[in-house]
């Protein structure tokens, strides 16, 4: 039996109710973001397993992987901290934002602390303009936004995920 | 004033269903299904005058009367990708106003016949994809989406689908393309979603804000809504303003508000007491505006906004002050469409990349005068020659800023060197 609906059988069949019977493929994307709670990225033998429940070629789906930004096909941290640094939020500090971060973390943005707790990247808008600093959190649990942020609030945070792994 | 899109503003509490209803919520809907035709509701929206809030600004009723009538099954899917650096809007309307949304996707379905509606969400919007999920299944208990709704013979769905990170798919044929589960790629057009649209049948796209004006159209009539905004664009519309300016937000205001009521009234004016340079009022899509004070009494409507040089778009107002110099500005923006840029037009995808290069070249002191005069006739050749409005959009601000804000570009790299520069810039830029 295919490993995903062992496991999730349940979550994949309501995903699978929402598209008509002959248009499967449209759940490439929700059954990935299944996948993908799992090791929090997204693995080979995912994206045979998600191919096989939707009738298309492994390739198939890793070119879904590849073309979104927010599917991971490499591990990186528990967490994603994605800060925000498109024009509108830069105008609000968001560069200089993320730099503070950045130091005080001692990484660069794309890479991942030590410990493994958290990966700070930079991304595009995340349609919260006008509440810069900002920045989303992506892990397995899902996605939260952190608005109106200082360096000080973030790495009060992220002292708190690092204390919960210990 | 909040008299339609932010009402949750005024109404405490109007996103839990019982307060809805008790503000007439779904009344316009049980009207239209109990007692109008389809098309009344249509011809209903074509009246209003209400135009497409996602940017393009077209009919929306006359949108919905294109549906094809000789193809089965109809689709209605709702753009909720949100994704235009300086846009914020439609996340606050499904947030706080979820009802008043979803009743506008159910009056829009049932006008185009409809039976299924996706909401298609940016993928960052995942608690937002949960609370709708929550809201629709409260509805589904209460009878208000099912089968045979307010005792007639039709029936309808909606479900979210989230998306996963990818600008493009707020263009709505790269949208349907992702929500069949493909790369989000445009479609050539010819045929529009409304004769080849979902799965290849008769769809109907329209971005979250458009549809949540549609039942209070139908509740209080075509004049009422008319007397909002001005006669070619009726209507309030959510104005995003981002950028140096003291109160950031969202401001529903009637079309045809002026920027410095906008910018200055609402808006508390400009960060720390700097002056205005210049206004990009369509997000990072956006040509630049000088913010002189004629911009600044212009009117915000669809007609108006073009004759200081720009599109009204979006309506997402990025306010820029004299402490910021385009050359910076344009290799964010330049940053941000040649990593959002699919990859599917070769103008697009080289071109934003070129781009990107001169625009980093010149930030960094790396350029001359030549190199600006590249950009420019880059900028030229990749507009008008791509699928989708993506290529286009990644010019604007870099042909504005050059033509308009020329200084910042001459303090940066030295003055052009000979006449023969000059001439040349002249030429590309025509």
């Amino acid at each position: 039996m295919n490993p995903l609906r062992e496991r999730y059988g349940q979550e994949i069949d309501e995903i699978l109710a929402k598209y008509p019977q002959e248009q499967k493929r449209s759940a490439v994307m929700p059954l990935l973001y299944v996948a993908q709670r799992e090791h929090g990225y997204v693995t080979r033998e995912h994206l045979g397993q998600i191919g096989e429940l939707l009738s298309i070629a492994p390739t198939e789906v890793a070119s879904i992987v590849g073309f979104y930004t927010l599917y991971h096909d490499t591990p990186g941290g528990k967490y994603r901290l994605q800060v925000c640094n498109d024009l509108p939020c830069a105008l609000r500090g968001a560069d200089k934002f993320l730099d503070g971060v950045c130091d005080h973390l001692g990484i660069k943005p794309g890479e991942t602390t030590g410990d493994g707790v958290v990966t700070v990247e930079a991304v595009m808008c995340l349609a919260a303009c006008d509440k810069a600093p900002m920045f989303q959190v992506q892990s397995r649990e899902g996605i939260s936004y952190h608005e109106n942020q200082t360096v000080e609030s973030t790495i009060a945070l992220v002292d708190g995920w690092r204390k919960e792994e210990k | 004033m909040n008299e339609i899109l932010l009402r949750h503003r005024d109404i405490k509490d109007i996103g839990q269903l019982s307060v809805y209803r008790e503000h007439e919520g779904f009344d316009a809907f049980k009207r239209a299904v109990t007692g109008m035709q389809p098309d009344e509701v249509t011809e209903m929206v074509k009246a209003s005058g209400l135009r497409g809030r996602g940017g393009a600004g077209f009919s929306t009723g006359m949108k919905w009367s294109f549906i094809d009538k000789n193809a089965w099954p109809h689709y209605v899917v709702v753009n909720a990708d949100e994704s235009e650096p300086g846009t914020f809007k439609d996340r606050e309307i499904m947030e706080s106003n979820p009802f008043q949304f979803l009743e506008g996707v159910m009056l829009c379905a049932y006008a185009v016949g409809a039976h299924t509606a996706y909401v298609y969400l940016r993928g960052e919007f995942w608690q937002l994809a949960a609370h709708l999920d929550a809201r629709i299944a409260e509805m589904e208990k209460q009878g208000l989406l099912g089968d045979n709704l307010f005792g007639s013979e039709y029936s309808l769905r909606i479900y979210t689908h989230l998306g996963a990170g990818a600008y493009i798919c707020g263009e709505e044929t790269a949208l349907l393309e992702s929500l069949e589960g493909k790369l989000g790629q445009p479609r050539l057009r010819p045929p529009f979603p409304p004769s080849f649209g979902l799965y290849g049948k008769p769809t109907i796209v329209n971005n979250v804000e458009t549809l949540a004006n549609v039942p209070m159209i139908v509740q209080k009539g075509v004049d009422w809504f008319r007397g909002f905004g001005t006669e070619k664009s009726p209507g309030t519309k959510v104005f995003s303003l981002s950028g140096n300016v003291v109160k950031p937000g969202n401001y529903e205001l009637p079309l045809g508000t002026t920027f410095r009521e906008l910018i200055y009234t609402h808006g508390g004016g400009i960060t720390d007491g700097r002056k205005i340079k210049a206004i990009m009022p369509a997000g990072a899509s956006s040509s630049l505006i000088v913010a002189d004070d004629k911009a600044l009494d212009t009117p915000m409507d669809y007609e108006s906004v073009p004759s200081v040089g720009a599109m009204l778009g979006s309506a997402s107002i990025i306010v820029v002050d004299e402490s910021v110099s385009m050359d910076w500005l344009i290799n964010k923006t330049m940053h941000f469409f040649q990593h959002e840029s699919c990859g599917k037009c070769t103008p697009c995808r080289e071109g934003t990349y070129w781009m990107r290069h001169l625009t980093e070249r010149i930030h960094h002191n790396q350029a001359t005068w030549d190199d600006v005069i590249l950009l420019q006739d880059v900028a030229t050749n990749v507009k008008g020659k791509c699928l989708c409005a993506l290529g286009d959009f990644s010019t604007e601000a870099v042909i504005s800023s050059i033509t308009r804000f020329r200084g910042d570009f001459e303090a940066k790299v030295g003055m052009p060197v000979n006449a023969t520069a000059e001439a040349e810039l002249k030429e590309v830029s025509n």
